[in-house]
């Protein structure tokens, strides 16, 4: 049985590569995304153009590599954290991926949606003085 | 404006309904305590046999190529956090089918989280 802080330290180490590289991974699929335009033709036929379009595109490849960094990040700290717990304290990354949005794409972004953005860190700074794990090991 | 709407359900819902499936592989493997590269492939490989761990990787599929087709439409700096209405979605679903015991303090949190999701989406501008 490992220590609450061994567990702890493990748990916020794999949430922080989360943070990191989950946006990063939006990002970098928006930016490839936004080369290939938005989709305003919903049939089959331009879907399979877009699916073509999608996976030539080394952006979106970028992107997929960030997000499955985040991805195993993820796996490994569900094998021990709740799902409850890992899901809201994860979204510290919203925080972030609104910061590339407007340093790294230009968006803009209102004041309003700013405070929505604030709003959210304080739920998770809430959710992260909660014990990671609840259930009893299998 | 439909089109959003159906995205943005297909990313809370087969996304939040893969991750969850994705929780159930992962505990009933059980704890990772090796983390040198060889081990991780035994892990990875034990993963693989379990068939929670394949419905996962198919709702979140679903999920990510709705992400693709809603960053086409937006910036990123609204549908990410949009997105986050899977958090209700997660709590509920981890208490209801994988008997996690959310606490008040946890569902005051994911509450916030919400409220911060709609003025993003009220700043939309």
């Amino acid at each position: 049985m490992k220590s609450p802080a061994a567990l702890h330290f493990k748990t916020f180490a794999l949430i922080l590569v989360m943070v990191i590289f989950g946006p990063l991974g939006d990002v970098f699929l928006r930016k490839g995304m936004r080369e290939i335009g938005a989709i305003s033709d919903w049939s089959l036929a331009n879907l399979a153009h877009v699916f073509v379009a999608v996976f030539a595109s080394g952006m979106i490849w970028l992107g997929i590599a960030s997000l499955l960094t985040f991805f195993v990040a993820f796996t490994l700290v569900l094998s021990w954290a709740d799902y409850s717990f890992v899901q809201p304290a994860s979204s510290f990354a919203y925080g972030f991926v609104a910061v590339l949005g407007r340093y790294v794409l230009g968006e803009s972004i209102t004041n309003m949606r700013w405070v929505g953005v604030l709003i959210i860190c304080v739920g998770v700074l809430i959710v992260g003085h909660t014990p990671p794990r609840t259930t009893e090991q299998p | 404006m439909l089109a959003e709407i159906i995205l943005i359900f297909l990313i809370v819902v087969a996304g939040t309904g893969g991750e969850l499936c994705l929780t159930r592989a992962m505990k009933t493997i059980g704890e990772v305590h090796d983390f040198r590269p060889r081990a991780l492939l035994r892990f990875f490989g034990r993963a693989v046999t379990v068939g929670w761990f394949w419905l996962a990787i198919l709702g979140m599929a679903a999920g990510f190529f709705a992400l693709l087709g809603m960053l086409s439409l937006e910036n990123v700096s609204f549908v990410i956090p949009v997105t986050a209405l899977s958090y209700a979605a997660g709590a509920l679903g981890g208490s209801i089918f994988l008997g996690e015991r959310v606490t008040p303090q946890r569902w005051l949190g994911v509450l916030l989280v919400c409220i911060g999701v709609t003025l993003v989406w009220k700043g939309k501008g």
